[in-house]
């Protein structure tokens, strides 16, 4: 990545306390891309109207623009229909719609979801709720001291039969890379559902649902440079024909009749209930071509090498210590400065510009495994420079120093 | 801050333009003690320009807070709104005044609770329930006391403020 790459984030502009921003939050929400922010404004002023229903000129002109995102957001996470890519308005509306379109029509009583330590809240939330309102249980697959998550354990957990598997692809807080592929064929030959969190992989290693093989894959158009308040849910055609509906409402209908009940549209509308985010499913598609035309492979390499830089730079540092040391990461770095609140060393980094994130990472369960309220998370973007990840390094120094 | 809602005796230092006591041509007698607290306090910070400055007297202010004792630090005393944890504890002395006992887990939040600490300790309930705290926008922390910021700046003010209002009615009781 170059500084031409950087100049296409208007954001990067910017000073923070009088300083040079440096964004190192990407895990949380990635900063906006030009080709993101222009694809947005043109649509709005040359083409929008609502989609779906008007036969004049400009609706069929949005209609097409919005099934065109739809496809090329099929063509990026390669799925084999576009019928298969749901717009939601983000992974959590994903995750909540699979826990109860098919949670409720699947889990009862004495059933098992499974799903793992690691995960967002975003990815237990909805399954707790699930699982206190059919009577089934939940089982969890526990973590390894590196943050990798236990294979045996995963196996163990297995023979347990649950009806569905939910997952992240990569871990927020940790980097993990997890095995989705071999872990989502596990699940699947003992009968299960599987659920892929895809956040953190849609901006680093990308997705291909069709090597994975799940049968839902989550994830938000703002963690990839694209606009909040949108996101998608993939879903294998064979599981949501049958899917029924979640949330009513209109363009998800056939027939609405008071006296013989209504009936639905097929997928994917029947799961896109009111006036859809239109012009963020422009800006989720230009967000896509954005990151395949800087080349998912070199992408990679550059976050690989701010990693090993940031990682090996804070190892060096006396009293830091990593959190998480898979020997397959990417995305983030997480760590601990001696006894010190994180708060107090995100507080410290702010002042110079350095904008991290500090806390539980919405994984308070994986916190608890470590025992540690929390931890300071630097997360790289396409925009992340070598120079940045030095100022954190820096910045960390400064922060030992003061903090004492 | 500015709001005099629940001041009893005590006014509100501002005057139309917002100035603060130093320029205001308001007498607030009943608060003197109170502003030279705050005085001094905004004195401490003397005039950083930069944020890391700003921080690191906080955290020297931090260091220097005597520490609660474990058995102090119980869930009941928790504030919630801090991203760091931050217990509070108050009593009244033989005198009738309010003692706050305080600590935080981050040296950052120490400070702050250690600013307060200054600010309100040792003063009447009536004083602390209506206390206007113009010396955090002297000080540049104004900014901070939005309820969405994670310091939370702001329920420490209002834990404090609510321990005021509930010694002030046992003391009348």
């Amino acid at each position: 990545m170059n500084a031409t790459v950087r100049a296409l984030f208007p954001a990067l502009a910017g000073t923070v306390h009088g300083r040079p921003l440096v964004y190192l939050d990407t895990a949380a929400s990635a900063l906006k891309a030009r080709p993101v922010l222009e694809a947005e404004r043109a649509f709005l002023e040359t083409d929008y109207a609502n989609v779906h229903r008007g036969v004049h000129t400009l609706s069929q002109r949005a209609t097409d623009a919005y099934e065109a995102a739809r496809e090329t957001v099929q063509r990026h996470i390669c799925a084999a229909r576009a019928e298969e890519v749901i717009f939601t308005s983000g992974a959590t509306d994903g995750i909540n719609l699979v826990a109860n379109a098919w949670g409720n029509a699947h889990v009862g009583p004495g059933d098992v979801v499974l799903v793992t330590r690691m995960e967002h809240h975003a990815n237990l939330v909805p399954w707790q709720l699930l699982v206190e309102r059919t009577g089934a249980r939940l089982a969890v697959v526990e973590l390894l001291e590196s943050g990798e998550l236990d294979v045996d354990d995963f196996q163990e957990k297995l023979k347990l039969s649950p009806k569905l598997v939910a997952f992240t692809a990569v871990s927020n807080v940790l980097g993990t890379v997890n095995d989705v592929a071999g872990w989502t064929r596990a699940a699947r030959e003992v009968g299960a559902c599987v659920l892929v969190d895809a956040c953190q992989a849609i901006a680093h290693g990308g997705v291909d649902v069709a090597g994975w093989g799940a049968d839902f894959v989550v994830f938000s158009a703002h963690k990839v440079y694209g606009p909040t308040g949108i996101g998608v849910l993939y879903g294998r055609s064979e599981v949501l024909a049958d899917l029924p509906p979640w949330r009513g409402g209109g363009d998800m209908i056939d027939q609405v009749d008071l006296e013989r009940g209504t009936t639905y549209a097929p997928p994917p509308f029947r799961f896109e209930a009111g006036t859809p985010h239109i012009s963020g499913a422009i800006g989720l598609a230009a967000a896509l071509d954005f990151v395949a035309g800087l080349g998912p492979a070199a992408v990679a390499a550059h976050e690989q090498r701010l990693l090993d830089r940031a990682a090996a730079g804070l190892a060096a540092i006396d009293g830091v210590r990593l959190i998480g040391t898979a020997p397959h990461r990417i995305g983030v770095v997480s760590f601990n400065l001696g006894p010190h609140a994180p708060y107090d060393v995100g507080t410290l980094l702010d002042a110079r510009g350095i904008a991290v994130r500090t806390g539980h990472h919405c994984a308070q369960p994986l916190m608890k495994h470590w025992g540690l309220p929390g931890t300071v998370r630097a997360s790289f973007g396409v925009y992340t420079t070598e120079e940045e990840v030095d100022a954190l390094i820096d910045g960390v120094q400064r922060a030992a120093r003061v903090l004492g | 801050m500015r709001s005099s809602t629940g001041c009893s005796g005590l006014r509100a230092c501002w005057d139309d333009a917002g100035n603060t006591p130093g320029s205001s041509p308001y007498l607030c007698p009943m608060s003197s003690e109170l502003d030279a607290r705050q005085t001094a306090v905004a004195e401490g910070f003397g005039f950083f320009d930069d944020w890391s400055d700003r921080y690191e007297h906080l955290i020297e202010l931090g260091k220097e807070l005597p520490a609660l004792p474990e058995a102090d630090k119980v869930e009941e005393a928790l504030i919630r709104g801090c991203q760091s944890r931050v217990w509070l504890h108050a009593a009244l002395d033989a005198d009738g005044k309010v003692r706050f006992r305080a600590d935080a887990d981050a040296l950052i939040t120490r400070g702050i609770v250690a600013m307060l600490l200054q600010v309100l300790d040792g003063l009447t309930p009536a004083e602390v329930a209506g206390a206007e705290l113009w010396f955090l926008e002297r000080i540049g922390l104004q900014a901070h006391l939005s309820p969405t910021r994670a310091n939370g700046l702001e329920a420490m003010v209002r834990a404090m403020k609510l321990y005021g209002v509930a010694l002030q009615a046992r003391a009348t009781s």
